[in-house]
C-alpha cells in the first residue's frame, strides 16, 4: 500500500505533526513498506469474526460518587509551558470552534 | 561477595537477619552504577540521596522491630515510563515531556515502597516504550553489558540492562509487543509479562492501552517472584485491573510441575531464525524432556507474522490515540516558534518526538481514519481474535507453550535502525502473547559461541503466573545460566 | 409536488450536566463558580499514566432518564473515544459513546399552543464535558484555560427530526429540562451552562421523483445559552433557509451542500457560519479500551423503571406541591391528558393554578357534565377562559357577575369577555364614595337588621351585604362594600 506524499501531509496534519519535505518522503517510503505488509491480513477470512476490542471480559467497573482530593491549582498549573494566574495560557485559537 | 552478587532473596534474607543493612546494600548498588553506568548507560536519572535516606529509614524501622515489607531494602531501579513523585522527572526518554515532574506514584511505584524497596533510579528505554533496542531513546542509547557494542533490546533496555550488569537485583519494566521478554533474552536476566490485567497500568505512560503490563526483571526466576507478588494486585484507578487474589509466588515455588505437557509451536521456528538460537532452544527443551516433560508439536497458525501486522495495527491506532494528549498545552515541552495555536501544536510535536514515535503515531491516525478504520482497525480486532483462539485451543492440549523469545542474539547498536520494519520483526515472538492477554517469561537457556545471551520464552494462559514461575524454575535448577555475570560486572567492586 | 410549502425539519441534541458530586472519571467535585483550575486531578488533567473510572451514580441517573424518555436500554453499552485537538480537552479526545449508546428510540410527549405532539428520541448517551476556553480579557492574542468543567457527566438525548417550529422546539427544550428536574437527573440551568441545545434545521422542500423527500442542507446552531435564544434561533434559520432555498432552489439541497455549523449571536438576533461540510471533522472514534464495558444488570434496570413516575404522575404531584391543589383536585385535573392540557394552558394563561382550578373544577367540569361533551368540544379556548378570569382577579366584575352574566354570553355568542362587559356596562365599581352612599342608604332601609346584628346576629352582617349588593345592581366591589359595612357597623 503506497502512501502518497499528499496522504502522507494529510496524516502529518491529522496527527498534529508538522513534516519537513525531506521527512514527507521519508516517512512516505517507511510507511508505504510498513502498510504493504500489514496488508497481509487481507488473506485471512475474518468473515463472522467479532473483533476482539477488550483483552478480557470485564464488565461494570464502577466507583461510588464520592469526592477524593485532587490537586491544588498550584500542582495544576506547576507544569503548565505557560500560565496566567489561575489560568493555562495559550495561543489565541483562530475560529471559534473545536479543530479536527 | 560484593553486595551486587547477591540476588533480592538473598538480599532480603540478609537485611531481615541483620546481616547487611539496607544503606549498605543501597551503597553498593550506588558504587556499581557510578563505575560501570558511564559505560551502560542503563540509568536516565539516579536519586542517591533518596536512596540514601530511604535505606535508613528501612534500617531504623527494621531496628525498631517493625514489619518493613516483602522488598525491605531492596534496591529497586523503575523503567521512566511510570510515575514517580518524588525527586526525579518522568521522561519517557523524550523530549516532549520537557522536565515534567509527575504529581503523582504509579501504583506500582506505591506498592514498592509500602513493600520498603529502596528506589535508586528511572532506567533509559525506547521513547514512549515504542522499540526493539532502546536506541530510539532521545538521550542516548543503552549498551549491553555482555557487549558494549550491542543493544540490550527494547523498549525495557535499561532495566535489562541494569540487572544484567548488577547493578540493581531487580527492576521493573513495561511490556506491549515483548518489551520485558526480549531485553531479558538479549541481556540474559529474567524478564516476564504478566496477564493482562494482573498489575495496574495506573501511573504507566501508557503506549497501547489493551497492550501494555508491567513486569519484573531479575537474574533468578525467585527474584522475578518476588517483584511481582510485590506489585500485583487490583488497583480501583486502574478499570483493567482484576480482582484475582495474588498467590504468593514464592511459596510452592521449587515444587516442579508434573505432568508437563509442552507445546512447540513450529512458527515459533521459522526462518529467520538464528542457527545458535534455535540449537540452544532445542537442548532447553530436551532437558525439559528429560526431566519428564512431554513436547507436543502445536501449530499457532496467527501467530507469527499475521500477530506482527495485526500488533502494528492495534498498538499503533491506540498509541496515536494515547499520544495525542502531548501538545504543550498543559505540561511539557511547547515550541517556541510557532505562530498560532494548531501551529503550536504541529511543532511542538515535531520537535519534542522522535522519528519512531512519529511513525507510529502515524500510522495509528491513518489505521483509525474515515475510510481505513475497517480495513486495517477492525480487520486487525477480527486476527487478534483468531490468534487468541490459536491459544485457547493449544491450551486445550498443552501446560505450556515453549520457544525462543528471540530470533537473533543482540544486534548491533545502528544494524537495524535503517530498517523499521526490520526492527519490528525483533517481536515476532512474543507479540502474540500481549494480543492474547495471557502471560510469558523469558529465562536465559545458554549462549552463543561469542557470548551472546539467548533466552527461552515460556507462555501460559491466563493468571497462571505461579506454574509459570514454577515451570521456569524447573529448568534454572537444572541449569547454571542465572549465576554467570557479564565480564564487565566481574569487574571486583 | 415542488411547489408545496417547505416544512421546517428540525432535531435537536440536547446535553445536560448529571445531578451527581462528582466527575464522570474521577472522584473531582462538580462545582460551579469557584476558582479557576481547582476542581482538578491528574486524570481529568490528562496527565501521562492516568486512567479513566467510570462514576456508578451517573450511570444510575443516565438510566433513570432514559427509561423517562421510553428508550430500552440495550444489554451492553460501550466507551469509545472521539478524536479532536482543541486546548480545552486535555486529553485531545473525549470518551463518549458511540455506536452502542446507554439507551435507543424513546420519545417526549410536549404540549404547544398548537396542542400535544410527541417528539421521537433516537438515543440517550453518557460521555465527560470538556474545559473552558476563553478569550484574554483585555484583548490579548492569546487564550486562557480552566478544566475545573473537564469530565463533568453529560448526557446527550438526541431527537429525531420530528421538531417543525421554534415554539416547538423551545418547548421541547423546556420539557425535557423539567423532567430532568423532576427526576432529580439534572438542574438544566442553562446560564450555568449546565444544559446545551443544539438544534439542526432544515426545510423539506418536496420529493424527488422516487419520493424520496428532499431537503435544504442542514445547519446546526450552538452557543444558545437559553430557551429564547432557542426559539429565536430557529426562526431565524427558518426564514434564512427559505430565503437561501428561494435565491437557489437547485443549489441550496442537503445533498450538494451537506451540514454545517452556525454560531448564534444573541444580541444580534443572527447566526453565522463556523464550520462548512469540507471541514468536518475525521473523529477517528474506536472503543476505549480503558474502560470496560457496562452491562446493566436487568433487575437493576426494572428498579430504577419502578421510581420512575409516569407523566400524568408527574403532572399530579406538581398540581398538588407546586400549585397546593388537593389530591382530589390534582386526580381529577390529570386524569384526562386533555382536561390536563386545557388546565395548565389555562393556568399558565392566568398564572395562578389555585384560582385557575376553582374555575375548572367549578365550572368547566360543570358544564362539561351539563352538555355532556367533552373538553374538546368545550367553546372556549383556555385564553378566551382566562380573560374571563383575569377580569375577575383585575377587579372590573365581581365573580357573580362573571359566572352568572357573562360566561354565559360568552358561551352563547362566542363574543371574548371583555366586549361583553363594556356592551352591556357590566363593569363593577369599587368607587368607595359611591358604595358609601349605596350602604348609607342600605343601613338606613334596613335598620332593624342593623341592630340585630350589633345584638350579636352574626348572620345578619350577610344579609346586610346582599341587600347592598342588590341595591348596585350586582356591580359593586364585594371587598369594597363589606370593609364599608364593617366600619359602619362598627365591627
Amino acid at each position: 500500500m503506497a502512501l502518497s506524499s499528499k496522504e502522507v501531509l494529510k496524516v502529518g496534519t491529522l496527527s498534529r505533526i508538522r513534516l519537513t519535505p525531506e521527512e514527507v518522503e521519508k516517512f512516505s517510503s517507511q510507511l508505504s513498506a510498513i502498510l504493504d505488509y500489514v496488508d497481509k491480513l487481507r488473506e485471512l477470512d475474518t468473515a463472522g469474526v467479532e473483533p476482539l476490542a477488550h483483552a478480557l471480559p470485564i464488565h461494570n467497573v464502577l466507583r461510588p460518587d464520592e469526592p477524593r482530593p485532587g490537586l491544588a491549582p498550584e500542582q495544576a498549573l506547576g507544569g503548565a509551558p505557560q500560565s496566567e494566574g489561575d489560568f493555562f495560557r495559550v495561543p489565541r485559537v483562530l475560529d471559534e470552534g473545536a479543530s479536527a | 561477595m560484593a553486595v551486587t552478587d547477591l540476588t533480592a532473596c538473598e538480599i532480603r534474607k540478609a537485611i531481615a537477619e541483620r546481616r547487611l543493612s539496607a544503606v549498605e546494600a543501597a551503597e553498593g548498588c550506588l558504587r556499581a552504577i557510578g563505575r560501570l553506568d558511564p559505560k551502560i548507560k542503563a540509568f536516565l536519572s539516579t536519586d542517591p540521596e533518596g536512596a540514601r535516606r530511604r535505606a535508613a529509614e528501612v534500617d531504623r524501622r527494621l531496628a525498631a522491630g517493625e514489619n518493613v515489607g516483602l522488598l525491605a531494602g531492596i534496591p529497586v531501579a523503575v523503567k521512566d515510563n511510570m510515575c514517580t513523585a518524588d525527586g526525579q522527572p518522568t521522561t519517557c526518554a523524550s523530549r516532549i515531556l520537557g522536565g515534567w515532574r509527575a504529581p503523582y506514584d504509579a501504583h506500582v511505584v506505591e506498592r514498592l515502597k509500602a513493600e520498603g524497596a529502596v528506589i535508586v533510579g528511572k532506567t533509559n528505554l525506547d521513547e514512549f516504550a515504542m522499540g526493539s533496542s532502546t536506541e530510539n531513546s532521545a538521550y542516548g542509547a543503552t549498551r549491553n553489558p555482555w557487549d558494549l557494542t550491542r543493544v540490550p533490546g527494547g523498549s525495557s533496555g535499561g532495566s535489562a540492562a541494569a540487572v544484567a550488569a548488577r547493578l540493581v537485583p531487580i527492576a521493573l519494566g513495561s511490556d506491549t509487543g515483548g518489551s520485558i521478554r526480549q531485553p531479558a533474552a538479549l541481556c540474559g536476566v529474567v524478564g516476564m509479562k504478566p496477564t493482562y490485567g494482573r498489575v495496574s497500568r495506573y501511573g504507566l505512560v501508557a503506549f497501547a492501552s489493551s497492550l501494555d503490563q508491567i513486569g519484573p526483571f531479575g537474574r533468578t526466576v525467585a527474584d522475578a517472584a518476588l517483584l511481582l507478588r510485590a506489585t500485583a494486585g487490583h488497583d480501583r484507578r486502574d478499570s483493567t485491573s482484576v480482582r484475582e487474589p495474588v498467590p504468593d509466588y514464592l511459596e510452592g515455588l521449587e515444587e516442579p510441575v508434573r505432568p508437563l505437557r509442552i507445546g512447540v509451536p513450529r512458527e515459533f521456528f521459522s526462518a529467520g531464525i538464528d542457527p545458535e538460537v534455535e540449537s540452544v532452544v532445542r537442548e532447553a527443551l530436551a532437558v525439559y524432556e528429560r526431566l519428564g516433560a512431554a513436547l507436543v508439536p502445536i501449530m499457532l497458525p496467527h501467530s507469527t507474522d499475521y500477530a506482527i501486522a495485526t500488533y502494528y495495527i492495534v498498538a499503533t491506532s491506540e498509541a496515536s490515540s494515547n499520544l495525542a494528549r502531548y501538545d504543550g498545552v498543559h505540561y511539557g515541552y511547547r515550541s517556541s516558534d510557532h505562530t498560532d495555536m494548531i501551529d503550536m501544536y504541529m511543532r511542538s510535536r515535531a520537535q519534542g518526538f522522535g522519528d519512531e514515535v512519529k511513525r507510529r503515531i502515524m500510522l495509528g491516525t491513518y489505521a483509525l481514519s474515515s475510510g481505513y478504520y475497517d480495513a486495517y482497525y477492525k480487520k486487525a480486532l477480527a486476527v487478534r481474535r483468531l490468534i487468541r483462539r490459536d491459544f485457547e485451543q493449544a491450551f486445550a492440549k498443552v501446560d505450556c507453550i515453549m520457544g525462543p523469545t528471540s530470533p537473533t542474539p543482540a544486534f548491533r547498536v545502528g544494524e537495524r535502525t535503517a530498517d523499521p520494519l526490520a526492527m519490528y520483526l525483533s517481536d515476532v515472538y512474543t507479540v502474540s502473547a500481549n494480543l492474547a492477554a495471557i502471560a510469558g517469561i523469558s529465562i536465559p537457556c545458554g549462549f552463543t559461541a561469542g557470548g551472546l545471551p539467548i533466552g527461552l520464552q515460556i507462555i501460559t494462559d491466563v493468571f497462571t503466573e505461579d506454574r509459570l514461575l514454577r515451570i521456569a524454575r524447573m529448568y534454572e535448577r537444572e541449569t547454571g545460566w542465572t549465576k554467570r555475570a557479564p565480564p564487565i560486572a566481574e569487574d571486583a567492586a | 409536488m415542488s411547489a408545496a410549502e417547505p416544512v421546517p425539519t428540525i432535531g435537536l441534541e440536547v446535553h445536560m450536566h448529571l445531578k451527581t458530586r462528582t466527575k464522570m472519571f474521577c472522584g473531582c467535585k462538580v462545582e460551579y463558580d469557584v476558582r479557576p483550575n481547582s476542581n482538578v486531578c491528574p486524570v481529568c488533567l490528562g496527565m501521562p499514566g492516568v486512567l479513566p473510572v467510570m462514576n456508578g451514580k451517573a450511570l444510575e441517573l443516565a438510566v433513570r432518564m432514559a427509561l423517562a424518555l421510553g428508550c430500552t436500554i440495550p444489554g451492553l453499552a460501550k466507551w469509545d473515544r472521539k478524536h479532536y485537538y482543541y486546548p480545552d480537552l486535555p486529553k485531545n479526545y473525549q470518551i463518549s459513546e458511540y455506536d452502542q449508546p446507554l439507551g435507543v428510540k424513546g420519545h417526549l410527549d410536549i404540549e404547544t399552543s398548537q396542542g400535544p405532539r410527541r417528539i421521537g428520541i433516537i438515543r440517550v448517551h453518557l460521555e465527560e464535558d470538556a474545559g473552558k476556553l476563553m478569550h484574554a480579557e483585555g484583548g490579548g492574542n492569546y487564550s486562557v484555560v480552566d478544566l475545573n468543567r473537564t469530565g463533568t457527566p453529560l448526557l446527550e438525548i438526541v431527537s429525531e427530526p420530528d421538531v417543525h417550529g421554534a415554539e416547538e422546539a423551545r418547548v421541547y427544550a423546556e420539557t425535557l429540562r423539567q423532567l430532568a428536574v423532576y427526576l432529580g437527573v439534572g438542574d438544566c440551568n442553562m446560564q450555568l451552562g449546565q444544559m446545551r441545545c443544539e438544534p439542526n434545521i432544515s426545510l423539506c422542500i418536496g420529493a424527488d421523483a422516487q419520493g424520496k423527500p428532499r431537503y435544504t442542507p442542514i445547519s446546526e446552531i450552538k452557543n444558545l445559552n437559553s430557551f429564547r435564544s432557542v426559539e429565536r434561533a430557529v426562526t431565524f434559520e427558518i426564514a434564512r433557509h427559505r430565503e437561501e432555498y428561494e435565491a437557489d432552489p437547485a443549489g441550496y439541497t442537503l445533498e450538494k451542500q451537506g451540514k454545517s455549523t452556525r454560531g448564534w449571536r444573541d444580541d444580534e438576533g443572527v447566526s453565522f457560519l463556523q464550520r462548512s461540510k469540507e471541514e468536518a471533522h475525521d473523529y477517528r472514534y474506536f472503543p476505549e479500551p480503558d474502560l470496560v464495558p457496562f452491562v446493566p444488570d436487568r433487575q437493576w434496570v426494572e428498579e430504577i423503571r419502578r421510581t420512575i413516575p409516569d407523566l400524568p404522575e408527574i403532572r399530579r404531584r406538581r398540581l398538588i406541591n407546586d400549585a397546593g391543589l388537593s389530591e382530589y383536585d390534582a386526580g381529577v385535573l390529570t386524569a384526562d391528558r386533555l382536561i390536563a392540557d386545557y388546565y395548565e394552558a389555562f393556568a399558565e394563561y392566568v398564572r395562578d393554578a389555585k384560582i385557575a382550578a376553582n374555575w375548572m373544577m367549578q365550572d368547566v367540569m360543570q358544564i362539561l357534565n351539563d352538555r355532556k361533551i367533552a373538553i374538546s368540544e368545550f367553546p372556549l379556548t383556555p385564553q378566551a377562559f382566562g380573560d374571563l378570569v383575569n377580569l375577575v382577579a383585575s377587579a372590573v366584575i365581581n365573580r357573580n357577575t362573571a359566572r352568572d352574566v357573562v360566561l354565559p354570553k360568552m358561551l352563547a355568542t362566542g363574543k371574548p369577555a371583555g366586549e361583553i362587559v363594556k356592551e352591556e356596562g357590566l363593569a363593577q365599581t369599587s368607587d368607595e364614595s359611591a358604595i358609601e352612599a349605596i350602604v348609607d342608604q342600605v343601613l338606613a332601609a334596613n335598620a332593624k337588621i342593623a341592630e340585630d346584628y350589633k345584638g350579636g346576629k352574626k348572620a345578619a352582617f350577610g344579609r346586610l351585604m346582599g341587600e347592598s349588593m342588590k341595591a348596585s345592581g350586582g356591580k359593586a366591589n364585594p371587598q369594597v362594600v363589606k370593609a364599608i359595612l364593617t366600619r359602619k357597623l362598627g365591627g
